[in-house]
């Protein structure tokens, strides 16, 4: 490994410069990104050439978000002998991310000094691809300093050509539906983010792109009258999915992240119109089974925001729920009886969650699973050092952002967890598997019950 | 086993390319064993429908990767994994002597990559696919620009990388068939170079005045170019095909404001009256113009206008006097140009002048005129309408499918290498010794 020390790297930067300079009408390096349009879950190559051998050089990518937010990353980098320096190939020596990272530019990202606090990077229009544009500057420390020497523009995509974005509103149920391309029909699923504020389609609309079906549906925009009428919402969007033309109806699962795992556990354990393999999966990401028996989701928020006086505070001021999370979850009563669930299951989630107690409610889960017969149904993944929010591949880690609790007009800044390189290979690692479980249930031939 | 049971998964990736970039197309899910055909489906811009597809069988996993698994037939056979690109042919039924040319390159060449149950030859419009999935193949990477360029009576795009430059310059030729034929320079600017392309026989002024441009049309061209504040003003290269050719050597050579980096002529020659203007160089071919020959298909062959290369010094360009890198693209069964020949000779010219270490020759067995950007369809023949006849011609260019498409990949690559080390490199002879 290399030891670049302060007085050489300034050495070598001026000398380069020079040389650079020096040239008439300096012929620059070329920059070049292979794919320049992808998948947000697919690699991308970033090469520099034509440098000077042995010059330090920044690589600096920039986002500019829908909510007009910049965000950053870079790496420190030395060219070689042919004056090459290739991001999947070479190690950063500082930044936002050092050692071998091909995607270090993407996942590093953070706002730009000098921005708000808290800040989520989140797509909102998915028809459009995220930009990002990558560029390379002559030295390390100063880099920001001197205007770049090339640049290219990435685009990331979370639609792939030919997928249909549909507005649904049927029978009171809301949401956004994604149809990828081809004859169908097709394995579907049934998405559900969070406890945050409004539908996000991103998810669903990559799920679509990798050959699925995905109904992105929205629960929390209404306030359903009781418990059971909330249910039914469930149960009524789960049936207009299963008899769509375009679905194969008993090849449905239901994905959720954090409050949307509740909605899984929920309806998996207790619907009576759901029969056999249906739903043929589940994958539950920061897996929260806390919903007291009678309540309606936003009910339920409401008695946890009844707890919010033991919630505890970090250094920062960031509010953890985790804490009061396990008390609440240590009474069994309060919980999705998941002991019933009859479907293979996947857990995801991150042992550093400040949220949720949600590696606990794992563990209590299996145990359950297990006194039932039925631990061969469940697979877990758990990941040291990774937080509450597991996005797909390539998003910019968020430890803390800013949230408006439910019927409140309180801000706070909600403590997620996870430590940036940690919770990033997190994301790479568990969509890869969580694409990998859904294609052997609900793409592979034989049926569950077949096995048992 | 019941066929609804499996769900057979199509994926390509990546979705969204380059024209020159490779894919990977892979069929998995499906039964083991089981006989399937992969099909492309393009509906050009001016409505014509193409396809091309291979007959594969499933291995044991139920699994169908393109770029390790042999095609059994179709159009194409053998392990292929750009196979469902390049043999594109017209759908049956279609019109003869079609040729697949994009003229709008801002949007995507849009193609349909579907695969079906059994070893299928015909009748797909009437078979319901097991899957299918949506690519798109840019001319234009992210942030190339293009702008129209009008100064000087010019009828040109210019097209910009993405990025602060100044960027090597490009001046781009077509040949007899005239038009602003712009795929070739977006593409090339895709890989860092600012490319001009250039309308030379049916610009505006000549529609509008019925004059052919003279020399200094291109000198104007190559000014405004060097003179462009995002252009390496010193690094300017020029690439011509077939007619674009012979403007390309003579500037090359003649010219006193053109100072090339570097010239790349594809299948074209250095056989034209030394002195002449764009109009006397076209009346010169004219005038061999009973040396036209016909194949048994009443295709036109104009390879023998220009032949014997001749030995009067007045009617070649003199190549003994260039003075910079030539890469010259030949096509060894080139029916419309004798391009091998004039290779020969261009050869010859050279190594007596002393100056044949300026020269790299390709030269590709079954390979025809029209040597393409890569996984373009190979046209053997086409409809033509030149500047200089009136009606429509079915034009016999050459070549054998296989093998000209794999000259087209390969001349592409190294053509690209090439105009990065003239124009880009000198720093470093390794630089892009690893593409």
């Amino acid at each position: 490994m290399w030891s670049v020390t302060r007085p050489l790297l300034q050495e070598c930067t001026l000398a380069c410069y020079r040389l650079l300079s020096a040239m008439t009408q300096a012929v620059p390096p070329i920059l070049s990104i292979t794919p320049s349009r992808a998948l947000v879950d697919e690699k991308f190559q970033v090469l520099v050439e034509n440098l000077p051998p042995g010059c330090p050089v920044t690589l600096h990518s920039l986002h500019h978000s829908e909510d007009k937010d910049d965000w950053e990353a870079y790496g420190h980098y030395v060219s070689d002998h042919r004056g090459v320096v290739s991001v999947t190939e070479d190690l950063s020596f500082g930044g936002t991310y050092t050692g071998k990272e091909p995607m270090g530019l993407l996942w590093s990202m953070r706002p730009v000094p000098g921005s708000r606090e808290g800040l989520r990077l989140r797509k909102i229009n998915v028809c459009t691809p995220m930009l990002v544009n990558i560029s390379v500057h002559s030295g390390h420390e100063d880099f920001r300093d001197r205007t770049p020497l090339a640049s290219a523009l990435a685009e990331r995509w979370y639609m792939a050509p030919g997928v249909k974005r549909i507005d649904i509103n049927k029978q009171g149920v809301q949401g956004t539906l994604f149809i990828p391309p081809g004859p169908g029909p097709f394995p579907t699923l049934l998405d559900m983010w969070g406890g945050g504020v409004g539908l996000l389609e991103y998810r669903s609309a990559l799920l679509a792109s990798r050959g699925y079906v995905s109904f992105s549906l929205d629960y929390l925009r209404s306030e359903h009258l009781s418990a059971d009428v909330e249910f039914k919402y469930f149960e009524t969007a789960f049936n207009i999915i299963r008899n769509h033309p375009q679905v194969i109806p008993d090849r449905v699962g239901i994905l959720g992240i954090s409050l949307g795992s509740t909605v899984a556990f929920n309806l998996t354990a207790y619907s009576t119109i759901i029969k056999v393999n249906v739903p043929r999966c589940i994958v539950c990401i920061s897996s929260n089974h806390y919903h007291p028996p009678g309540t309606t989701l936003k009910a339920g928020f409401k008695i946890l925001s009844k707890h919010f006086h033991k919630a505890h505070f970090d250094e920062n001021n960031y509010m953890s729920w985790r804490s009061f999370g396990l008390d609440l979850i240590a009474d069994p009563s309060n919980n999705v009886e998941v002991g019933r669930i009859n479907c293979p299951m996947l857990l995801v989630n991150g042992c550093d969650d400040q949220n949720w107690p949600t590696v606990e409610t794992a563990e209590e889960v299996a145990r359950l699973l297990r006194e039932g017969g039925k631990e061969h149904l469940l697979s877990r993944l758990a990941y040291p050092g990774a937080g509450h929010l597991i996005e797909p591949p390539f998003s910019p880690h968020f430890r803390a952002t800013k949230f408006i609790i439910l019927n409140s007009k309180k801000k706070v800044i909600l403590l997620w967890g996870g430590h940036t390189k940690a919770h990033s290979d997190a994301q790479e690692d568990s969509w890869r598997k969580i694409l990998s479980f859904l294609q052997l249930h609900l793409y592979h031939s034989p049926s569950v019950k077949a096995k048992l | 086993m019941d066929r609804k049971q499996y769900c057979v998964k199509l994926s390509v990736q990546p979705s969204r390319g380059l024209m020159d970039e490779k894919f990977i197309v892979l069929v998995q899910n499906a039964l083991p064993g089981s006989q399937l055909t992969i099909r492309a489906l393009h509906q050009c811009e001016d409505g014509h429908s193409w396809e091309a597809f291979g007959h594969y069988t499933a291995d044991t996993t139920g699994t169908i990767n393109v770029s390790e698994d042999p095609s059994i037939g179709g159009t194409y056979s053998g392990v292929e994994q750009m196979g469902l690109l390049w043999s594109f042919r017209p759908i049956p039924g279609s019109k003869s002597g079609l040729r697949m040319r994009k003229k709008n390159i801002q949007t995507p060449m849009e193609v349909t990559i579907s695969v079906y149950q059994g070893h299928q030859t015909e009748g797909f419009a009437d078979l319901v696919p097991l899957s299918g999935v949506a690519v798109e193949r840019w001319y234009m990477a992210p942030g190339v620009r293009r702008i129209p360029v009008t100064e000087g009576g010019l009828t040109a795009a210019l097209f910009l990388p993405s990025g602060p430059g100044p960027f090597p310059g490009l001046l781009d030729l077509w040949g007899g068939g005239g038009q602003l034929v712009e795929y070739r320079a977006a593409l090339l600017a895709s890989h860092g170079f600012a490319s001009m392309a250039i309308d030379y026989l049916t610009a505006k002024i000549t529609m509008e005045t019925g004059k052919m441009v003279d020399n200094q049309y291109f000198e104007t061209a190559y000014r405004v170019l060097q003179q462009h504040p995002q252009v390496c003003g010193s690094k300017i290269a020029m690439i011509g095909l077939s007619f674009g050719t012979s403007i390309t050597l003579k500037m090359a050579v003649y010219s006193e404001v053109i100072k090339l980096s570097a010239a790349v002529c594809i299948s074209g020659s250095h056989v034209q009256p030394v002195d002449g203007s764009v109009e006397e160089i076209l009346r010169f071919f004219q005038k061999n113009g009973e040396k036209t020959r016909f194949s048994e298909k009443n295709e036109v062959i104009w390879r023998d206008l220009l032949l014997p290369i001749p030995t009067d010094p007045s009617l070649k360009v003199n190549v003994g006097r260039l003075q910079c890198p030539l890469l010259l693209v030949v096509g060894e069964d080139d029916q419309n140009w004798p391009s091998q020949e004039s290779a020969l000779d261009i050869k010859e010219m050279m190594a007596r002048a002393g100056n044949s270490h300026l020269l790299t020759v390709l030269s590709y067995p079954n390979a025809g005129h029209l040597i393409e950007p890569p996984y373009t369809p190979h046209a053997r023949s086409s409809t033509l309408k030149t500047v200089e006849i009136e009606e429509k011609v079915m034009c016999l260019w050459g070549g054998q499918t296989v093998e000209h498409s794999r000259a087209q990949e390969d001349a592409w690559k190294k053509m690209v290498v090439f105009l990065k080390e003239n124009l880009y490199g000198g720093r470093n002879p390794t630089s892009f010794s690893h593409l």
